[in-house]
């Protein structure tokens, strides 16, 4: 599997962490409730299909990456710095 | 035999080889099974389960029954194909799967037994009793059946691993595929040519035909010579591609020295390749499918394909009078070849009754072969006509089926093949690979004036694709015969027709597992297992699919094929994982005190990727415990040196970095004041505890950041995620320094004295209290230097850029020497921990929250921070949870050990009654007993009570007293003064 790094370009999977879904992006503030915590930590959609994901640069700028994949076809139609990307 | 004037190997040195002891000549350019054809030795291996007396049947890496074992000793190589392998001086090559030799086997007894030995025998047979399974039966199987083996010992042979990268891979170097490459090479292109033959040209080398008024195998030359001028083209023989993956990534095996004498050649063996391709052509060709019929697997009985390709490139008859049986119009021109060649036709026997007619050899038009006759290789076979049966003498027999386009790569990621009923037979489904086009035999085009243009057309459209001005070359004249064939997969009668010639599969096997209700062709794989082992069902799956089909009352797309799994062709362990044996198995880092730690006679024990001393042995001790006591005594009495460089280290510079401290850890740190550490607490957003540390404030913008060894990774990811993904608005940044500083603990009550000897200007306690950090010049070096302490004595950390750490251990180690103290590893150091309280993780093992380890007050009420929210649910701050205490025995056995589990007093010592665990143990000379640090449930509240220790691994079973877990100086004032 290859991603392309909005810095590095495309580079090996294995120069990547996996973190799980971009949902973590969206940290809810300390008082939002148990739902909207639960929500975040826990609750993880499981789609056949396009799927937005955080990848770690680990081995290679450090960045972390929101990299939009479909998960049956493996097809990546991009990545976006996680700092970047909408929530 | 070989034949006068025919193939390509004329003038080719002579190479001397063994098989089976007896030593053979052949040509350099021979594979094994040519050579041994030459030499006409049919006989070659035995079946994998009814060891009957088998030959080789093909040309190509599709071999199934031509498996030997190559070489002696512990390199020696199982399962190796006789029709890949090519010869060389002294190459020794052995049959297997059988005892006591090839030519008498007493195993064969298997094939009388074969009524009873069908599809699922395993499962209905050895059903009981139950506890035979693996001490008698499984052994037994193992040992009649099966194919090679290794020699147990480990592998001397030097293996590698290897990336490439290109615009166009071209997937086999036949017509189509030289064509591509040559479109897409001119075009500019990077392009790699791979095939896994030694020698490129696919079928133009094994075919009679022509390609451009000339000898095909003299165009392959051409084409290749332009080829190899192209900068920008690589050519790769012996490259099997085996495998498609992800975004264009394909795996590749080439034997890049397993042609040439194994002693002293300095090429590894193999190679394992990644290759990223940006479009791919995959001009893998076909395989030819043999024709299930009674006794179809004697030695002598061949593809047709593969009798051309003996004939054609190796100059090889692998018989004298030979039949020809086939179903389609390429099967005559294997008659027409060896007629050609002086080579004597008995007949050919055609299952269409509008077959071609031929002048020069007798055609049966509508018949079969429907039985074989002959020893340990074929004498004669028996043609069924509409008048009857008659016997036809033969030694060999080339059969056809028909051919199987190479779909294999283009199905690797889920794409199922579509049958093409015109050709009998699946072609890719287009697309199923994103970037790749099947081309040529493989796509189903079966004329070599097709596959030209398709190769051609496919080159170009791929460089074009990627933005190089590509023309399709021109295409030169070339045979174009249409595809005439009537599918015929097997002939009925009795007896067995073999499907799967390398695992004994059965027409007879394949209708069994569909009459007791296995008709999914997944389930039938399994229930008889053809398809499987080296050639992965390559001669066989069509047919026996097809079978499947009729005896389901199903057509052939309706039942479809099995799963297409990588590597298309096998694939040694020992290349996949070239490189990863031994010092290459993982990464070694190693601390600037190493060479000075193995010098004092230190053990050195892995910590992660890191290498630390256990204990420093002084002469006359004989136990780690005596030096590890003698080492804690040293640090609580006089003063100790320890390498603590292996925590991570991260520099910190920003005017946020305070707020961004705050909200990663649970404790307030944008307060503390330059020259000053504290401690902290980092939690992960479930609210349990991720990892614990100092941070030192060095200058308003700038700070120090130190993780456990352990977490250090695991830190620096979370806080680029944390500044990156959730805190983008602050304005630091951070950079690990683990690497580029040295620091060394020096710790105890001689500390001061032993640094103050050191630093160019001594410590006034005034200026350095606990918990101070500041420059230092540390012998004219620029050092830093921390007043913190994870022994619970007066401790100092001392920092000097990396180089100078071993010259600074070295000095240190002295000075302490010269105080009566010395260095200590890992294990004094894990005993002062412990005797203070301070935890590691293993207490921090990733399921426990502040809360348990008595940290609750160290999340700040007053700010957010990761984890915060989560760790206030009331199921982590339940009182009965189980928190830290400490232990120490008070039964008749005075031990403690790591693992154990607490029970109550009088309660049975099992699951249900679990009261807590015991994490960290170790024997406190300063105590005078073992102590633990254990959790407990309600642990703090239990404090004085004794409880039951059981370690049911190591058979203890003893009480112990809860106790504080700080067992040594509470109050601190060691470590304060």
């Amino acid at each position: 599997m290859r991603i392309p790094c909005p810095i590095c370009g495309e580079r090996d999977r294995r120069e990547f962490y996996y973190k799980g879904a971009a949902v973590a992006l969206d940290r809810p503030g300390p008082d939002a409730g148990e739902a909207a915590w639960d929500a975040y930590v826990y609750l993880r959609e499981n789609p056949a299909g396009r799927t937005r994901e955080l990848w770690y640069h680990e081995g290679g700028c450090g960045a972390w990456l929101v990299v939009t994949r479909d998960t049956v076809s493996h097809e990546i139609f991009g990545a976006e710095l996680a700092g970047e990307a909408d929530v | 035999m070989r034949v006068a004037g025919k193939g390509l190997l004329a003038g080719a040195r002579p190479v001397t080889f063994s098989f089976d002891g007896v030593r053979y000549r052949g040509l350099e350019g021979d594979t094994l099974a040519s050579a041994l054809l030459a030499n006409g030795v049919r006989l070659v291996g035995r079946s994998f389960k009814y060891h009957r007396p088998r030959g080789v049947l093909t040309a190509g890496s599709e071999e199934p029954n031509a498996l030997l074992t190559i070489g002696r000793g512990a390199g020696q190589e199982p399962n190796v194909r006789a029709t890949v392998q090519e010869i060389y001086d002294g190459l020794e090559a052995r049959s297997q799967n059988r005892w006591p030799s090839l030519g008498f086997d007493l195993l064969s007894v298997n094939d009388l037994a074969a009524p009873f030995l069908g599809a699922g025998f395993y499962y209905k047979t050895f059903m009981w009793p139950k506890s035979f399974w693996e001490k008698v039966y499984e052994p037994l199987i193992r040992r009649s059946a099966g194919l090679g083996a290794l020699s147990r010992e480990a592998n001397p042979d030097r293996y590698e691993k290897a990336f490439a990268f290109c615009d166009v891979l071209v997937i086999g170097g036949g017509p189509a595929g030289l064509m591509a490459a040559l479109a897409a090479g001119r075009a500019g292109a990077d392009v790699i040519l791979a095939d896994e033959d030694a020698r490129m040209g696919g079928r133009a080398l094994a075919e009679s035909w022509e390609i451009g008024g000339r000898s095909a195998h003299l165009w392959v030359d051409d084409v290749l010579a332009e080829l190899a001028a192209m900068e920008n083209v690589r050519l790769m023989p012996r490259t099997c591609v085996v495998g498609a993956y992800d975004q264009g990534t394909y795996g590749a095996l080439e034997r890049v020295g397993q042609h040439l004498p194994r002693s002293g050649s300095a090429r590894p063996v193999e190679c394992f390749w990644r290759i990223v391709a940006r479009r791919a052509v995959l001009a893998a060709g076909a395989l030819e499918r043999p024709v299930a019929f009674r006794n179809n697997d004697r030695p002598g009985i061949m593809m047709a394909g593969a009798v051309r390709a003996y004939l054609n490139r190796w100059g090889v008859a692998p018989g004298r009078r030979v039949a020809v049986f086939g179903n389609n119009d390429d099967a005559h021109r294997t008659a027409r070849d060896l007629v050609a060649a002086g080579v004597h036709v008995a007949g050919l026997i055609d299952s269409r009754h509008d077959a071609p007619r031929a002048r020069d050899f007798r055609v049966w038009r509508g018949a079969v072969v429907c039985d074989s006759a002959g020893r340990k290789g074929l004498e004669n076979i028996t043609i069924r006509t509409a008048r009857g049966k008659e016997k036809l003498q033969a030694d060999c027999l080339a059969m056809s089926g028909g051919w199987n386009p190479s779909v294999h790569l283009a199905c690797h990621m889920n794409g199922r093949p579509v049958w093409r009923r015109d050709i009998a037979a699946f072609v890719p489904l287009p697309g199923a690979v994103p970037g790749l086009e099947a081309v040529g035999a493989a796509n189903g085009a079966f004329s070599t004036a097709a596959c030209l243009r398709e190769g051609a057309e496919a080159g170009a459209r791929a460089a074009e694709a990627l933005g190089f001005g590509a023309a399709v070359p021109d295409l030169p004249e070339a045979e174009d015969d249409p595809c005439r064939i009537a599918p015929l997969w097997s002939v009925p009668g009795r007896g067995r027709a073999w499907l799967d010639f390398q695992n004994d599969v059965t027409v007879k096997d394949v209708k069994q597992a569909a009459a007791e209700n296995f008709r999914s062709v997944e389930h039938m794989k399994r229930y008889t297992t053809q398809g499987m082992a080296t050639d992965q069902g390559k001669n066989s799956n069509v047919a026996a699919l097809a079978v499947l089909a009729d005896a389901t009352g199903r057509s052939i797309p309706e039942t479809g094929t099995t799963t297409f799994r990588p590597p298309y062709s096998p694939v040694s362990i020992a290349a996949l994982g070239a490189g990863a044996q031994g010092k290459g198995f993982a990464p070694e880092r190693f601390s600037t005190s190493h060479a000075a730690s193995v010098e004092h006679g230190a053990p050195m024990i892995e910590a992660g990727l890191w290498y630390r001393p256990s204990y420093f042995p002084k002469p006359g001790e004989t136990h780690w415990r005596q030096s590890c006591d003698r080492e804690v005594r040293m640090v609580r009495e006089a003063v100790g040196v320890c390498d603590v460089s292996t925590l991570g280290k991260i520099d910190l510079q920003g005017p946020d970095v305070g707020a961004f401290l705050d909200f990663v850890y649970t404790n307030t740190f944008s307060t503390l004041k330059v020259g000053r550490v504290r401690y902290g607490l980092m939690l992960r957003e479930d609210g349990f505890v991720m990892d614990d540390g100092t941070c030192a404030r060095l200058g308003e913008n700038r700070w120090l950041m130190t993780t456990t060894t352990a977490a250090a990774g695991e830190v620096m990811r979370h806080l680029e995620w944390v500044h990156q993904a959730l805190r983008p608005d602050l304005d630091l940044r951070f950079v690990s320094v683990t690497e580029q500083w040295a620091q060394f603990a020096v710790a105890g009550p001689k500390a001061r004295e032993l640094l103050n000897g050191l630093l160019d200007a001594p410590l006034a306690q005034a200026d350095w209290p606990f918990m101070a950090c500041g420059a230092v010049s540390v012998l004219g070096v620029r050092g830093r230097l921390f007043r913190i302490s994870f022994s619970g004595e007066q401790g100092y950390e001392i920092a000097v850029p990396a180089r100078f750490g071993d010259s600074l251990f070295r000095e240190l180690v002295a000075r302490a020497e010269a105080l009566g103290g010395g260095p200590y590893g890992m294990e004094a150091l894990n005993v002062l921990r412990i005797e203070k309280g301070f935890i590691t993780h293993a207490e921090i093992h990733g399921r426990t929250t502040a809360y348990d380890i008595g940290m609750q007050g160290m999340v700040s009420e007053k700010k957010d921070c990761i984890g915060k929210t989560l760790s206030q649910r009331a199921g982590l701050m339940d009182p009965d949870r189980e928190r830290l205490v400490g232990l120490k025995p008070v039964g008749a056995v005075k031990q403690i050990t790591a693992g154990a589990h607490l029970f109550n007093r009088g309660e049975a010592p099992v699951r249900v009654n679990d009261q807590g665990y015991v994490t960290s143990v170790g024997f406190s000379p300063t105590l005078g007993h073992m102590i633990g640090l254990a959790f407990l449930r309600r642990g703090p509240e239990r404090i004085g009570e004794v409880v039951r220790l059981v370690d049911h691994l190591r058979g203890i079973d003893t009480e112990c007293e809860v106790v504080n877990p700080v067992f040594y100086d509470p109050e601190g004032g060691r470590m304060r003064g």
